[in-house]
Protein backbone atom coordinates (compact mmCIF):
# COMPACT_ATOMS: atom_id res chain seq x y z
CA UNK A 1 0.00 0.00 0.00
CA UNK A 2 3.21 1.88 0.29
CA UNK A 3 2.83 3.22 -3.44
CA UNK A 4 -0.84 4.64 -2.72
CA UNK A 5 0.12 6.20 0.34
CA UNK A 6 1.94 8.34 -1.64
CA UNK A 7 -0.50 9.14 -4.28
CA UNK A 8 -2.96 11.18 -1.63
CA UNK A 9 -1.96 14.32 -1.42
CA UNK A 10 -5.00 15.66 1.24
CA UNK A 11 -5.12 19.46 -0.73
CA UNK A 12 -5.80 17.82 -3.79
CA UNK A 13 -8.71 16.41 -2.80
CA UNK A 14 -11.93 17.70 -3.12
CA UNK A 15 -14.00 18.67 0.70
CA UNK A 16 -16.51 15.84 0.24
CA UNK A 17 -13.27 13.21 0.15
CA UNK A 18 -11.39 14.95 2.15
CA UNK A 19 -13.34 15.05 5.24
CA UNK A 20 -13.84 11.01 4.66
CA UNK A 21 -9.90 10.94 4.60
CA UNK A 22 -9.32 12.71 7.31
CA UNK A 23 -11.88 10.36 9.10
CA UNK A 24 -9.48 7.47 8.05
CA UNK A 25 -6.27 9.24 8.83
CA UNK A 26 -7.90 9.94 12.86
CA UNK A 27 -8.67 6.69 13.05
CA UNK A 28 -5.09 5.51 12.46
CA UNK A 29 -3.63 7.81 14.34
CA UNK A 30 -1.73 9.95 11.78
CA UNK A 31 -1.36 12.70 13.65
CA UNK A 32 0.38 15.03 11.26
CA UNK A 33 -1.71 14.47 8.32
CA UNK A 34 -4.93 15.04 10.52
CA UNK A 35 -3.58 18.33 11.48
CA UNK A 36 -2.89 18.95 7.54
CA UNK A 37 -6.55 18.57 6.78
CA UNK A 38 -7.66 21.15 8.98
CA UNK A 39 -5.60 23.58 7.63
CA UNK A 40 -6.67 22.98 4.56
CA UNK A 41 -10.19 22.95 5.29
CA UNK A 42 -9.57 26.08 7.39
CA UNK A 43 -7.99 28.04 4.25
CA UNK A 44 -10.93 26.51 2.52
CA UNK A 45 -13.14 28.48 4.35
CA UNK A 46 -15.11 26.26 6.53
CA UNK A 47 -15.74 27.28 10.39
CA UNK A 48 -13.52 26.44 13.02
CA UNK A 49 -16.88 24.61 14.52
CA UNK A 50 -17.79 22.54 11.38
CA UNK A 51 -14.24 21.14 10.85
CA UNK A 52 -14.10 19.68 14.73
CA UNK A 53 -17.54 18.44 14.41
CA UNK A 54 -18.20 17.24 10.75
CA UNK A 55 -14.26 15.43 10.32
CA UNK A 56 -12.94 15.22 14.05
CA UNK A 57 -15.99 14.61 16.17
CA UNK A 58 -17.38 12.17 13.56
CA UNK A 59 -14.38 10.47 12.94
CA UNK A 60 -13.65 9.83 16.71
CA UNK A 61 -17.17 8.62 16.73
CA UNK A 62 -16.12 5.73 14.45
CA UNK A 63 -13.08 5.06 16.62
CA UNK A 64 -15.93 4.90 19.67
CA UNK A 65 -17.15 2.44 18.36
CA UNK A 66 -15.10 0.06 16.93
CA UNK A 67 -13.38 0.37 20.42
CA UNK A 68 -16.81 -0.89 22.44
CA UNK A 69 -16.66 -3.19 19.54
CA UNK A 70 -13.75 -4.81 20.76
CA UNK A 71 -12.08 -4.14 16.76
CA UNK A 72 -9.86 -1.44 18.16
CA UNK A 73 -8.35 -1.59 21.72
CA UNK A 74 -6.05 1.24 23.83
CA UNK A 75 -3.09 1.03 21.91
CA UNK A 76 -5.17 2.33 18.46
CA UNK A 77 -7.40 4.40 20.88
CA UNK A 78 -4.53 6.91 22.61
CA UNK A 79 -2.86 7.16 19.11
CA UNK A 80 -6.05 8.23 17.32
CA UNK A 81 -6.56 10.47 20.20
CA UNK A 82 -3.35 11.86 19.83
CA UNK A 83 -3.72 12.46 16.21
CA UNK A 84 -7.09 14.36 17.52
CA UNK A 85 -5.50 16.42 19.90
CA UNK A 86 -2.83 18.06 16.91
CA UNK A 87 -6.16 19.12 15.53
CA UNK A 88 -7.93 20.47 18.44
CA UNK A 89 -4.49 22.28 18.76
CA UNK A 90 -5.04 24.54 15.94
CA UNK A 91 -8.95 24.79 16.72
CA UNK A 92 -8.88 25.82 20.45
CA UNK A 93 -8.09 29.34 19.87
CA UNK A 94 -10.20 29.88 16.99
CA UNK A 95 -13.30 28.02 19.06
CA UNK A 96 -12.90 30.69 21.39
CA UNK A 97 -12.65 33.42 19.08
CA UNK A 98 -15.83 32.50 17.36
CA UNK A 99 -17.87 31.78 20.27
CA UNK A 100 -18.73 28.08 18.83
CA UNK A 101 -21.39 26.23 20.77
CA UNK A 102 -19.53 24.02 23.64
CA UNK A 103 -20.26 20.29 23.98
CA UNK A 104 -20.07 19.91 27.89
CA UNK A 105 -17.72 20.15 30.77
CA UNK A 106 -16.59 17.64 32.25
CA UNK A 107 -15.12 17.34 36.13
CA UNK A 108 -13.31 13.52 36.37
CA UNK A 109 -11.40 11.87 38.91
CA UNK A 110 -10.39 8.57 40.44
CA UNK A 111 -12.14 8.30 43.89
CA UNK A 112 -10.61 8.32 47.47
CA UNK A 113 -8.38 5.41 48.34
CA UNK A 114 -7.78 3.85 44.74
CA UNK A 115 -4.74 5.10 42.66
CA UNK A 116 -5.56 3.68 39.49
CA UNK A 117 -5.85 5.88 36.75
CA UNK A 118 -5.45 4.06 33.33
CA UNK A 119 -9.32 4.16 32.86
CA UNK A 120 -9.93 7.40 33.64
CA UNK A 121 -7.43 9.18 31.76
CA UNK A 122 -8.69 6.96 28.37
CA UNK A 123 -12.26 8.60 29.45
CA UNK A 124 -10.59 11.70 29.55
CA UNK A 125 -8.74 11.47 26.65
CA UNK A 126 -12.17 10.25 24.29
CA UNK A 127 -14.08 12.90 25.99
CA UNK A 128 -11.88 15.71 24.74
CA UNK A 129 -11.48 13.89 21.59
CA UNK A 130 -15.64 14.25 21.35
CA UNK A 131 -15.06 18.03 22.12
CA UNK A 132 -15.82 17.75 25.60
CA UNK A 133 -13.66 19.83 28.13
CA UNK A 134 -12.50 17.93 30.62
CA UNK A 135 -11.02 18.79 34.01
CA UNK A 136 -8.96 16.15 35.06
CA UNK A 137 -8.96 16.03 39.12
CA UNK A 138 -6.16 12.81 39.32
CA UNK A 139 -6.38 10.15 41.76
CA UNK A 140 -7.45 9.65 45.15
CA UNK A 141 -10.30 12.12 45.03
CA UNK A 142 -11.61 12.90 48.00
CA UNK A 143 -15.43 14.26 48.37
CA UNK A 144 -13.87 17.83 49.02
CA UNK A 145 -12.06 17.95 46.23
CA UNK A 146 -14.82 16.89 43.76
CA UNK A 147 -17.45 19.52 45.86
CA UNK A 148 -14.70 22.57 45.23
CA UNK A 149 -14.03 21.50 41.35
CA UNK A 150 -17.78 21.41 40.82
CA UNK A 151 -18.13 24.82 42.33
CA UNK A 152 -15.32 26.27 40.51
CA UNK A 153 -15.41 24.77 37.31
CA UNK A 154 -19.42 24.34 36.86
CA UNK A 155 -19.40 21.31 34.57
CA UNK A 156 -22.03 19.57 33.00
CA UNK A 157 -20.99 16.03 34.48
CA UNK A 158 -19.28 14.83 37.10
CA UNK A 159 -17.30 11.46 36.45
CA UNK A 160 -15.86 9.33 38.66
CA UNK A 161 -13.61 5.89 38.78
CA UNK A 162 -12.59 3.44 40.46
CA UNK A 163 -10.55 -0.09 39.63
CA UNK A 164 -11.46 -1.30 43.33
CA UNK A 165 -13.84 -3.28 44.55
CA UNK A 166 -12.72 -1.79 48.21
CA UNK A 167 -13.03 2.32 46.53
CA UNK A 168 -16.00 1.90 44.66
CA UNK A 169 -17.85 2.59 47.64
CA UNK A 170 -16.89 6.17 48.10
CA UNK A 171 -18.80 6.63 44.62
CA UNK A 172 -21.86 6.31 47.17
CA UNK A 173 -20.25 8.64 49.66
CA UNK A 174 -19.74 11.39 47.13
CA UNK A 175 -23.48 11.67 45.32
CA UNK A 176 -24.57 11.13 49.05
CA UNK A 177 -22.91 14.48 50.12
CA UNK A 178 -24.12 16.02 47.26
CA UNK A 179 -27.40 15.60 47.79
CA UNK A 180 -27.48 16.68 51.17
CA UNK A 181 -26.32 20.14 49.75
CA UNK A 182 -29.00 20.11 47.37
CA UNK A 183 -26.65 19.90 44.54
CA UNK A 184 -27.01 16.33 43.13
CA UNK A 185 -29.23 17.52 40.13
CA UNK A 186 -27.25 20.11 39.00
CA UNK A 187 -25.16 17.83 37.74
CA UNK A 188 -25.12 14.59 35.21
CA UNK A 189 -23.00 11.75 37.90
CA UNK A 190 -21.45 9.16 35.52
CA UNK A 191 -19.20 5.95 37.22
CA UNK A 192 -17.44 3.72 35.63
CA UNK A 193 -14.16 1.06 36.62
CA UNK A 194 -13.70 -2.37 36.16
CA UNK A 195 -15.41 -3.85 38.96
CA UNK A 196 -18.99 -1.94 38.41
CA UNK A 197 -21.44 -2.47 36.88
CA UNK A 198 -25.29 -1.13 35.92
CA UNK A 199 -27.22 -2.39 39.05
CA UNK A 200 -24.26 -0.76 41.39
CA UNK A 201 -24.55 2.41 39.37
CA UNK A 202 -28.03 2.41 40.22
CA UNK A 203 -27.75 1.53 43.65
CA UNK A 204 -25.77 4.45 44.04
CA UNK A 205 -27.69 6.82 42.42
CA UNK A 206 -25.65 7.81 40.14
CA UNK A 207 -27.35 8.29 36.42
CA UNK A 208 -25.42 6.00 34.67
CA UNK A 209 -22.52 3.42 34.34
CA UNK A 210 -20.52 3.39 31.83
CA UNK A 211 -18.62 0.02 30.88
CA UNK A 212 -15.94 1.82 28.87
CA UNK A 213 -14.67 5.07 28.05
CA UNK A 214 -16.94 5.21 24.22
CA UNK A 215 -19.85 4.37 26.05
CA UNK A 216 -18.91 7.00 28.36
CA UNK A 217 -18.46 9.52 25.80
CA UNK A 218 -22.12 8.64 23.98
CA UNK A 219 -23.63 8.75 27.46
CA UNK A 220 -22.58 11.76 28.23
CA UNK A 221 -23.81 13.17 24.98
CA UNK A 222 -27.24 11.76 25.50
CA UNK A 223 -27.41 13.23 28.91
CA UNK A 224 -26.06 16.74 27.67
CA UNK A 225 -28.63 16.83 24.85
CA UNK A 226 -31.25 15.89 27.34
CA UNK A 227 -30.37 18.34 29.56
CA UNK A 228 -30.55 21.28 26.94
CA UNK A 229 -33.47 19.83 25.96
CA UNK A 230 -34.97 20.43 29.24
CA UNK A 231 -33.48 23.65 29.97
CA UNK A 232 -34.95 24.82 26.02
CA UNK A 233 -38.17 23.34 27.28
CA UNK A 234 -38.59 24.74 30.85
CA UNK B 1 16.46 -28.34 36.45
CA UNK B 2 17.48 -26.60 40.04
CA UNK B 3 14.79 -24.39 40.91
CA UNK B 4 11.78 -25.64 43.20
CA UNK B 5 8.93 -25.08 40.43
CA UNK B 6 10.83 -27.12 38.00
CA UNK B 7 11.33 -29.88 40.22
CA UNK B 8 7.80 -29.94 41.22
CA UNK B 9 6.67 -29.87 37.66
CA UNK B 10 8.64 -33.03 36.87
CA UNK B 11 6.76 -34.96 39.97
CA UNK B 12 3.66 -33.82 39.28
CA UNK B 13 1.48 -33.23 36.41
CA UNK B 14 -0.72 -30.28 37.89
CA UNK B 15 -0.01 -28.07 40.80
CA UNK B 16 -2.22 -25.33 42.84
CA UNK B 17 -1.14 -22.05 42.60
CA UNK B 18 -3.03 -19.89 45.35
CA UNK B 19 -5.66 -17.46 45.36
CA UNK B 20 -6.59 -13.79 46.20
CA UNK B 21 -4.02 -11.46 48.51
CA UNK B 22 -5.87 -8.20 48.13
CA UNK B 23 -9.40 -9.72 49.19
CA UNK B 24 -7.78 -11.21 52.40
CA UNK B 25 -6.10 -7.94 53.49
CA UNK B 26 -8.99 -6.14 53.21
CA UNK B 27 -11.16 -8.75 54.82
CA UNK B 28 -7.73 -8.46 57.57
CA UNK B 29 -8.14 -4.73 58.05
CA UNK B 30 -6.13 -3.15 55.11
CA UNK B 31 -8.03 0.05 54.36
CA UNK B 32 -8.56 0.97 50.65
CA UNK B 33 -5.38 3.39 49.57
CA UNK B 34 -2.84 1.97 51.97
CA UNK B 35 -0.26 -0.10 49.64
CA UNK B 36 -0.76 -3.19 51.22
CA UNK B 37 3.01 -3.87 50.70
CA UNK B 38 3.52 -1.58 53.84
CA UNK B 39 2.88 -4.63 55.57
CA UNK B 40 5.32 -6.61 55.36
CA UNK B 41 7.07 -4.29 57.58
CA UNK B 42 4.24 -2.93 59.46
CA UNK B 43 1.98 -6.31 60.39
CA UNK B 44 4.19 -8.85 59.62
CA UNK B 45 1.95 -11.21 61.64
CA UNK B 46 -0.71 -10.38 58.98
CA UNK B 47 1.09 -11.37 56.01
CA UNK B 48 2.01 -14.59 57.65
CA UNK B 49 -1.48 -15.42 57.78
CA UNK B 50 -2.30 -14.74 54.81
CA UNK B 51 0.73 -16.67 53.50
CA UNK B 52 -0.35 -19.63 55.73
CA UNK B 53 -3.82 -19.75 54.79
CA UNK B 54 -2.84 -20.66 51.05
CA UNK B 55 -0.29 -23.19 52.10
CA UNK B 56 -3.05 -24.64 54.83
CA UNK B 57 -5.42 -24.92 51.85
CA UNK B 58 -3.02 -26.86 49.88
CA UNK B 59 -1.52 -24.26 47.51
CA UNK B 60 1.91 -25.72 45.94
CA UNK B 61 2.45 -22.37 45.15
CA UNK B 62 1.67 -19.09 46.40
CA UNK B 63 2.83 -15.56 45.54
CA UNK B 64 4.39 -13.23 47.76
CA UNK B 65 2.50 -10.09 48.95
CA UNK B 66 4.39 -7.50 46.31
CA UNK B 67 1.97 -6.79 43.61
CA UNK B 68 2.78 -3.44 43.88
CA UNK B 69 5.76 -3.37 45.05
CA UNK B 70 7.44 -1.68 41.96
CA UNK B 71 9.02 2.35 42.13
CA UNK B 72 6.13 3.13 39.82
CA UNK B 73 3.39 2.14 42.20
CA UNK B 74 5.19 2.83 45.59
CA UNK B 75 5.88 6.31 43.95
CA UNK B 76 1.98 6.98 44.54
CA UNK B 77 2.57 6.08 48.43
CA UNK B 78 5.84 8.63 48.13
CA UNK B 79 7.95 4.72 49.37
CA UNK B 80 9.74 4.60 45.72
CA UNK B 81 13.09 4.70 48.07
CA UNK B 82 11.71 1.54 49.83
CA UNK B 83 11.44 -0.71 46.93
CA UNK B 84 14.02 -3.08 48.13
CA UNK B 85 12.73 -3.43 51.78
CA UNK B 86 9.35 -3.99 51.17
CA UNK B 87 10.19 -7.04 48.91
CA UNK B 88 13.35 -8.61 50.92
CA UNK B 89 10.36 -8.41 53.53
CA UNK B 90 7.51 -9.83 51.13
CA UNK B 91 10.57 -12.68 49.89
CA UNK B 92 11.75 -13.29 53.71
CA UNK B 93 8.15 -13.56 55.65
CA UNK B 94 7.19 -15.85 52.27
CA UNK B 95 10.16 -18.00 52.72
CA UNK B 96 9.88 -18.79 56.93
CA UNK B 97 6.58 -20.32 56.32
CA UNK B 98 7.07 -22.27 53.14
CA UNK B 99 9.94 -23.83 54.88
CA UNK B 100 7.70 -24.89 57.77
CA UNK B 101 5.20 -26.46 55.39
CA UNK B 102 6.42 -30.00 55.80
CA UNK B 103 6.12 -30.21 51.90
CA UNK B 104 7.43 -28.82 49.21
CA UNK B 105 6.33 -24.89 48.25
CA UNK B 106 7.69 -22.82 45.79
CA UNK B 107 7.46 -18.88 46.86
CA UNK B 108 6.70 -16.76 43.92
CA UNK B 109 8.00 -13.24 44.48
CA UNK B 110 4.54 -11.50 42.65
CA UNK B 111 5.93 -8.15 39.75
CA UNK B 112 2.65 -6.30 39.45
CA UNK B 113 2.64 -3.94 36.02
CA UNK B 114 3.86 -0.54 36.22
CA UNK B 115 0.18 1.16 35.99
CA UNK B 116 2.01 3.26 33.09
CA UNK B 117 1.36 3.51 29.08
CA UNK B 118 4.59 2.41 27.84
CA UNK B 119 5.95 4.44 24.09
CA UNK B 120 4.77 5.53 22.03
CA UNK B 121 1.76 5.60 23.16
CA UNK B 122 2.25 6.53 26.67
CA UNK B 123 5.33 7.94 28.90
CA UNK B 124 7.01 4.59 29.90
CA UNK B 125 9.98 3.84 27.99
CA UNK B 126 10.91 0.16 27.51
CA UNK B 127 14.75 0.78 29.03
CA UNK B 128 12.78 2.19 32.19
CA UNK B 129 10.26 0.11 32.76
CA UNK B 130 13.68 -3.15 32.56
CA UNK B 131 14.85 -1.24 35.21
CA UNK B 132 11.63 -1.13 37.85
CA UNK B 133 11.65 -4.38 37.17
CA UNK B 134 14.93 -5.48 37.94
CA UNK B 135 14.69 -3.34 41.37
CA UNK B 136 11.90 -4.84 42.35
CA UNK B 137 13.24 -8.42 41.06
CA UNK B 138 16.45 -7.89 43.23
CA UNK B 139 14.66 -7.39 46.60
CA UNK B 140 12.66 -10.32 46.04
CA UNK B 141 15.89 -12.59 45.49
CA UNK B 142 17.83 -11.40 48.48
CA UNK B 143 14.29 -12.54 50.35
CA UNK B 144 14.49 -15.51 49.28
CA UNK B 145 11.82 -16.36 46.68
CA UNK B 146 11.85 -19.28 44.44
CA UNK B 147 11.16 -17.42 41.05
CA UNK B 148 9.58 -14.08 40.39
CA UNK B 149 5.71 -14.47 39.39
CA UNK B 150 4.97 -11.12 36.90
CA UNK B 151 1.00 -11.15 36.68
CA UNK B 152 -1.96 -8.73 35.28
CA UNK B 153 0.30 -7.46 32.51
CA UNK B 154 -1.36 -6.28 29.94
CA UNK B 155 0.82 -4.48 27.15
CA UNK B 156 3.76 -7.14 25.30
CA UNK B 157 5.91 -4.81 25.78
CA UNK B 158 6.02 -4.46 29.53
CA UNK B 159 6.21 -8.53 29.10
CA UNK B 160 9.44 -8.15 27.65
CA UNK B 161 10.87 -5.56 30.20
CA UNK B 162 10.12 -7.78 32.92
CA UNK B 163 11.46 -11.04 30.79
CA UNK B 164 14.39 -9.12 30.95
CA UNK B 165 14.72 -7.34 34.42
CA UNK B 166 14.53 -11.72 35.08
CA UNK B 167 17.50 -12.25 33.17
CA UNK B 168 18.89 -9.53 34.51
CA UNK B 169 18.51 -10.77 38.35
CA UNK B 170 19.48 -13.76 37.48
CA UNK B 171 15.97 -15.11 38.52
CA UNK B 172 13.43 -17.89 36.93
CA UNK B 173 10.08 -16.41 36.08
CA UNK B 174 6.45 -17.14 35.07
CA UNK B 175 4.70 -14.62 33.49
CA UNK B 176 0.69 -14.40 33.65
CA UNK B 177 -1.56 -11.56 31.58
CA UNK B 178 -4.49 -10.23 32.24
CA UNK B 179 -7.75 -10.96 29.25
CA UNK B 180 -10.56 -8.82 30.74
CA UNK B 181 -11.42 -6.53 27.07
CA UNK B 182 -13.50 -8.74 24.76
CA UNK B 183 -11.59 -11.74 25.66
CA UNK B 184 -7.98 -9.91 24.98
CA UNK B 185 -5.92 -7.74 27.37
CA UNK B 186 -6.38 -4.30 27.64
CA UNK B 187 -3.98 -3.20 25.10
CA UNK B 188 -5.33 -5.83 22.30
CA UNK B 189 -3.17 -9.04 22.99
CA UNK B 190 -5.02 -11.97 22.36
CA UNK B 191 -4.07 -15.33 24.17
CA UNK B 192 -2.46 -16.87 20.80
CA UNK B 193 -0.36 -13.64 20.71
CA UNK B 194 1.12 -13.91 24.45
CA UNK B 195 1.45 -17.81 22.89
CA UNK B 196 3.74 -17.10 20.00
CA UNK B 197 5.14 -13.73 22.06
CA UNK B 198 6.52 -16.63 24.48
CA UNK B 199 8.05 -18.57 21.61
CA UNK B 200 10.11 -15.56 20.88
CA UNK B 201 11.27 -14.09 24.23
CA UNK B 202 14.96 -14.46 24.58
CA UNK B 203 14.76 -15.73 28.18
CA UNK B 204 11.61 -17.82 28.67
CA UNK B 205 9.05 -18.55 31.43
CA UNK B 206 8.99 -21.94 33.36
CA UNK B 207 5.13 -21.30 32.52
CA UNK B 208 2.92 -18.52 31.00
CA UNK B 209 -0.79 -18.04 31.28
CA UNK B 210 -3.77 -15.67 32.04
CA UNK B 211 -4.72 -14.00 35.53
CA UNK B 212 -7.94 -11.98 37.23
CA UNK B 213 -10.00 -10.91 33.90
CA UNK B 214 -13.57 -11.33 33.80
CA UNK B 215 -14.58 -14.40 35.38
CA UNK B 216 -14.29 -17.90 35.38
CA UNK B 217 -15.32 -18.89 31.67
CA UNK B 218 -13.43 -15.96 30.10
CA UNK B 219 -10.08 -17.51 31.54
CA UNK B 220 -10.98 -21.22 30.30
CA UNK B 221 -11.93 -19.68 26.83
CA UNK B 222 -7.91 -17.94 26.81
CA UNK B 223 -6.75 -21.04 28.37
CA UNK B 224 -8.46 -23.20 25.29
CA UNK B 225 -6.58 -20.36 23.10
CA UNK B 226 -2.78 -20.76 24.46
CA UNK B 227 -3.67 -24.85 23.85
CA UNK B 228 -4.39 -24.50 20.55
CA UNK B 229 -1.47 -22.33 19.75
CA UNK B 230 0.13 -25.54 20.35
CA UNK B 231 2.56 -24.29 23.02
CA UNK B 232 4.80 -26.46 25.03
CA UNK B 233 5.18 -24.61 27.68
CA UNK B 234 3.20 -25.62 31.40
CA UNK B 235 0.03 -22.99 31.22
CA UNK B 236 -1.20 -21.46 34.41
CA UNK B 237 -5.01 -20.78 34.90
CA UNK B 238 -5.53 -17.98 37.62
CA UNK B 239 -9.13 -16.95 37.10
CA UNK B 240 -10.98 -14.27 39.71
CA UNK B 241 -14.20 -16.28 42.29
CA UNK B 242 -16.74 -15.07 40.23
CA UNK B 243 -17.61 -11.44 39.74
CA UNK B 244 -17.91 -8.98 41.92
CA UNK B 245 -21.03 -8.17 43.21
CA UNK B 246 -22.49 -4.93 45.35
CA UNK B 247 -24.19 -6.14 48.52
CA UNK B 248 -25.67 -4.17 51.19
CA UNK B 249 -22.36 -1.34 51.15
CA UNK B 250 -20.22 -4.41 50.95
CA UNK B 251 -18.22 -6.05 47.66
CA UNK B 252 -18.88 -9.98 47.39
CA UNK B 253 -17.59 -12.01 44.45
CA UNK B 254 -20.03 -14.23 43.83
CA UNK B 255 -18.45 -17.58 42.77
CA UNK B 256 -18.65 -20.08 45.32
CA UNK B 257 -16.29 -23.02 46.12
CA UNK B 258 -18.32 -25.39 44.61
CA UNK B 259 -17.82 -23.36 41.08
CA UNK B 260 -14.18 -22.83 41.85
CA UNK B 261 -14.07 -26.69 42.45
CA UNK B 262 -15.73 -27.17 38.89
CA UNK B 263 -13.36 -24.39 37.30
CA UNK B 264 -10.36 -25.90 38.84
CA UNK B 265 -10.80 -29.61 36.84
CA UNK B 266 -12.02 -27.80 33.73
CA UNK B 267 -9.25 -25.39 33.43
CA UNK B 268 -6.91 -28.49 34.02
CA UNK B 269 -8.92 -30.88 30.96
CA UNK B 270 -8.15 -27.24 28.68
CA UNK B 271 -4.95 -28.24 29.06
CA UNK B 272 -3.90 -25.95 31.93
CA UNK B 273 -0.59 -27.22 34.43
CA UNK B 274 -0.82 -24.78 37.32
CA UNK B 275 -4.32 -23.87 38.22
CA UNK B 276 -5.37 -21.38 41.33
CA UNK B 277 -7.51 -18.49 41.74
CA UNK B 278 -7.40 -14.57 41.81
CA UNK B 279 -9.96 -11.73 43.19
CA UNK B 280 -12.48 -12.98 45.97
CA UNK B 281 -10.53 -16.45 45.93
CA UNK B 282 -10.28 -17.61 49.65
CA UNK B 283 -8.72 -20.35 51.57
CA UNK B 284 -12.34 -22.06 51.16
CA UNK B 285 -12.01 -22.06 47.60
CA UNK B 286 -8.68 -23.44 47.65
CA UNK B 287 -10.05 -26.01 49.82
CA UNK B 288 -12.67 -27.16 47.47
CA UNK B 289 -9.91 -26.55 44.31
CA UNK B 290 -7.67 -28.88 45.73
CA UNK B 291 -10.23 -31.60 46.97
CA UNK B 292 -11.39 -31.68 43.55
CA UNK B 293 -8.67 -31.73 41.76
CA UNK B 294 -7.17 -34.78 43.93
CA UNK B 295 -10.20 -36.68 43.09
CA UNK B 296 -12.29 -36.00 40.13
CA UNK B 297 -10.95 -37.56 36.91
CA UNK B 298 -9.25 -35.90 33.82
CA UNK B 299 -11.91 -35.40 30.82
CA UNK B 300 -11.44 -34.48 27.83
CA UNK B 301 -10.61 -30.47 26.63
CA UNK B 302 -14.19 -29.17 27.17
CA UNK B 303 -15.60 -27.37 24.63
CA UNK B 304 -16.58 -23.59 24.59
CA UNK B 305 -20.41 -24.55 25.02
CA UNK B 306 -19.76 -27.16 27.97
CA UNK B 307 -17.58 -24.10 30.09
CA UNK B 308 -20.56 -21.61 29.77
CA UNK B 309 -22.91 -24.54 30.74
CA UNK B 310 -21.29 -25.42 33.74
CA UNK B 311 -19.53 -21.74 34.91
CA UNK B 312 -21.94 -19.54 33.23
CA UNK B 313 -21.69 -16.95 29.69
CA UNK B 314 -18.68 -15.07 28.11
CA UNK B 315 -18.28 -11.78 28.38
CA UNK B 316 -17.94 -11.37 24.74
CA UNK B 317 -18.80 -13.24 21.55
CA UNK B 318 -15.10 -13.88 19.94
CA UNK B 319 -12.18 -13.12 21.97
CA UNK B 320 -9.89 -12.84 18.47
CA UNK B 321 -8.45 -15.70 17.94
CA UNK B 322 -9.78 -18.51 15.51
CA UNK B 323 -11.09 -18.58 11.90
CA UNK B 324 -14.42 -16.86 13.27
CA UNK B 325 -12.19 -13.77 14.13
CA UNK B 326 -14.47 -10.96 15.35
CA UNK B 327 -15.91 -8.05 14.31
CA UNK B 328 -13.73 -6.19 11.59
CA UNK B 329 -13.54 -2.95 9.79
CA UNK B 330 -13.45 -2.23 6.74
CA UNK B 331 -10.30 -1.51 4.56
CA UNK B 332 -9.83 2.42 4.15
CA UNK B 333 -7.63 4.34 1.60
CA UNK B 334 -4.71 4.89 3.81
CA UNK B 335 -3.55 2.52 7.08
CA UNK B 336 -1.30 2.46 9.59
CA UNK B 337 2.01 1.02 8.72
Amino acid sequence: MAEEDDDIVLAELPDDELVPQMQDDLYDGLRDEVVEGVEILLSRGWAPYRVLTEALVSGMTVVGHDFRDGILFVPEVLLAANAMKGGMSLLKPLLAETGAPRMGKMVIGTVKGDIHDIGKNLVAMMMEGAGFEVVDLGINTDVDRYLVALETEQPDILGMSALLTTTMPYMKIVIDTMAEKGIRDDYIVLVGGAPLNEEFGRAIGADAYCRDAAVAVETAKTFVARKHNSAAAG
Amino acid sequence: MTDALSRLLAERDWLMADGATGTTLFNMGLSSGEAPEFWNADEPDKIRALYRGSVEAGSDIFLTNSFGGNASRLRLHEAQDRVGELNRLAGALAREVADAAGRPVVVAGSVGPTGEIMEPMGPLSYARAVEIFHEQAEGLKEGGVDLLWVETISAPDEYRAAAEAAKLADMPWCGTMSFDTAGRTMMGMTSAGLAELVEKLPYKPLAFGANCGVGASDLLRTVLGFAAAGTEWPIIAKGNAGIPKYVDGHIHYDGTPELMADYAVLARDCGATIIGGCCGTTPEHLQAMRAALETRPRGPRPSLDEITDRLGGFSSASDGTGDGEGPARAPRRRRRS
